[in-house]
């Protein structure tokens, strides 16, 4: 099973690092990025395996939110069955 | 595979349109807790109201946070009360209607439906008692939602029962006066209720479903209106798919969170219902779309068009996306709940005459409407015969939700807070249907009705 990261906010140094190394942490293991910088704005979208998860993926959710909250990003993070369900028949 | 643009999309529907599950609610059937000891019967629908969705909520949120989609109620059916309580007294309806707001309260759950009856050929001992006890019910609870059925296309209307309604929304209005005669904003008159329907005011848990049900209600007017705003100018046949697709995708949600809660909750899925489910919030107006599609106003003439085509493609675009389709599955006009109505009340555009005749396209009826506080109970009971013919010429559900707000004039405003929103006080046709009233007895079913 996947989940799906968004990351977007105000570009500084070392957010994907952050954001990596806490995917690290808790064992999600990063499948593909997509990155971009537009007028020093930051977007990124990352889909992360889930299966070998250290932790409840409810936990992993609320983790990755307050990453963002203290590095002034807004992270979402969101099991892929929402987006197959909606987009795919 | 994901789609880098499918995953922004729906991220954006739920960021920046208001997209939302607006509510999980579960049915429990009370059936096994009939008694005549009023105490034995408090006890035991407490006990299993208590059980059953005990877990309704953390699950509720637990789902939330896997999806990422807001999922903005968690609430409870029952049987209704005048069935599975038939033998209380009133007095033992209104405890039963407090032991209901303890059982809402300890599941930490905001409204629980059921306190009602099934009425439309006529009325049983308990049918009579649940009725006297409604307005002090609804007065002393707070999470208490009733609604009573006075026709079907199969019975007709029963218009002793439309009458007695008109007295009961009267004393409802009285005793809740000051909070703007709220108690009335939990009281749904309707003709040929639907069973499984998953939303205040008029939630039941029909005498035909399983032990306990998983119903589900959708919502997403804003990401209709944006879809129909970026359409731009184009013609009816492509606004039609526009709205299809875009409701296939917010059932397909709807569907999902659903099945998912059903899992865990060890609970039977019932149906995912397709209703448009406006509130006050800027954004999430079903008026929106109808004035996106072209109206200057909501309540201009073209509205009732606009509705149809609007509440068709969204049944045709749901119906694919879930396996299992009910409850009420059409566009909502509430007034109070809907900015765009708000705003189309208060200038003028939308009249009661105009939200009625909306209602013969669309899913519910005359909802969440403030009229004077001095309207007499026959005006009220014209209302409620009005619209419910509708519903019953049409075989369709219709239902009355009018607040007679105590003290209040046309043009004052009443506030109710949160979801059910604030409303401009309409203006009535004055002229006095009392003696159509009075006569009583059942007005027969429509020919249509005999289709066998």
């Amino acid at each position: 099973m996947k989940a799906v990261v968004t990351v977007t906010g105000r570009d500084v140094v070392g957010i994907i690092a952050k954001v990596s190394a806490a995917c690290a942490e808790y064992k999600a293991n990063i499948v593909d990025i997509s990155q971009s910088v537009l007028s020093e704005y930051f977007a990124m979208i990352m889909v992360v395996e889930i299966d070998q998860i250290a932790v409840e993926f409810t936990r992993f959710v609320d983790a990755m939110t307050a990453l963002g909250e203290q590095n002034g990003l807004v992270i979402h993070t969101m099991h892929e069955d929402v987006f197959n369900a909606m987009h795919h028949i | 595979m994901l789609n880098m643009n499918d995953i922004l999309e729906t991220i954006h529907m739920i960021e920046g349109e208001n997209l939302d599950i607006r509510t999980i609610t579960m049915g429990i059937s009370l059936l096994d807790c009939a008694s005549e000891d009023e105490d034995r019967f408090c006890d035991k629908i407490y006990d299993k109201i208590t059980r059953r969705a005990e877990h309704l909520v953390s699950v509720g949120e637990e789902i939330e946070k896997m999806y990422g989609i807001p999922i903005v109620n968690k609430r409870v059916s029952v049987t209704p009360l005048a069935i599975a309580g038939g033998a209380l007294s009133p007095d033992g309806f209104v405890r039963a209607a407090k032991t209901l707001d303890r059982a809402a309260d300890t599941l930490g759950i905001n409204f629980i439906g059921g306190f009602g009856a099934l009425v439309h050929k006529g009325f049983t001992i308990g049918d009579r008692n649940l009725l006297a006890a409604i307005p002090q019910a609804l007065s002393e609870t707070g999470k208490v939602c009733s609604s009573v059925n006075v026709a079907s296309t199969k019975a007709g209307i029963n218009m002793d029962a439309v009458k007695q309604m008109g007295d009961i929304i009267k004393e409802t209005a009285y005793l809740t006066r000051d909070n703007d005669s709220i108690g009335c904003a939990k009281l749904v008159v309707f003709t040929n209720v639907p069973e499984d329907n998953p939303f205040m005011a008029g939630a039941f848990h029909g005498v035909g479903e399983p032990d306990g049900v998983i119903n589900v209600g959708v919502s997403g007017p804003g990401v209709v209106a944006s879809a129909i705003r970026r359409a731009g100018d184009c013609d009816f046949s492509t606004l039609a798919d526009i709205i299809k697709k875009t409701a296939f995708k917010i059932t397909r949600m709807g569907q999902l969170v659903a099945y998912e809660a059903s899992r865990r909750l060890d609970t039977p899925f019932g149906i995912v219902d397709l209703s448009l489910a406006p509130t006050p919030a800027i954004g999430d107006s079903v008026a929106h779309i109808l004035e996106g599609m072209g109206l200057e106003r909501c309540g201009a003439h073209g509205t009732t068009a606009a509705l149809a085509l609007l509440n068709d493609a969204v049944k045709k675009g749901g119906v694919m996306a879930s396996s299992h389709v009910g409850g009420l599955s059409g566009a909502f006009i509430p007034v109070s709940e809907d900015q765009g109505m708000i705003d189309a009340v208060s200038c003028g555009s939308l009249t009661l005459d105009k939200l009625e005749a909306m209602t013969a396209v669309c899913s519910v009826g005359l909802d969440m409407i403030a009229i004077p506080g001095d309207t007499p109970a026959e005006v009220i009971c014209g209302i409620i015969a009005d619209e419910i013919s509708i519903g019953v010429a049409n075989t369709k559900t219709t239902a009355v939700r009018v607040i007679p707000a105590w003290g209040k004039k046309p043009g004052d405003m009443v506030s109710f807070g949160g979801l059910l929103g604030y409303a401009p006080v309409m203006k009535l046709n004055e002229m006095s249907p009392a003696a159509f009233i009075a006569r009583g007895g059942r007005i027969p079913a429509p020919i249509h009705s005999l289709k066998n």
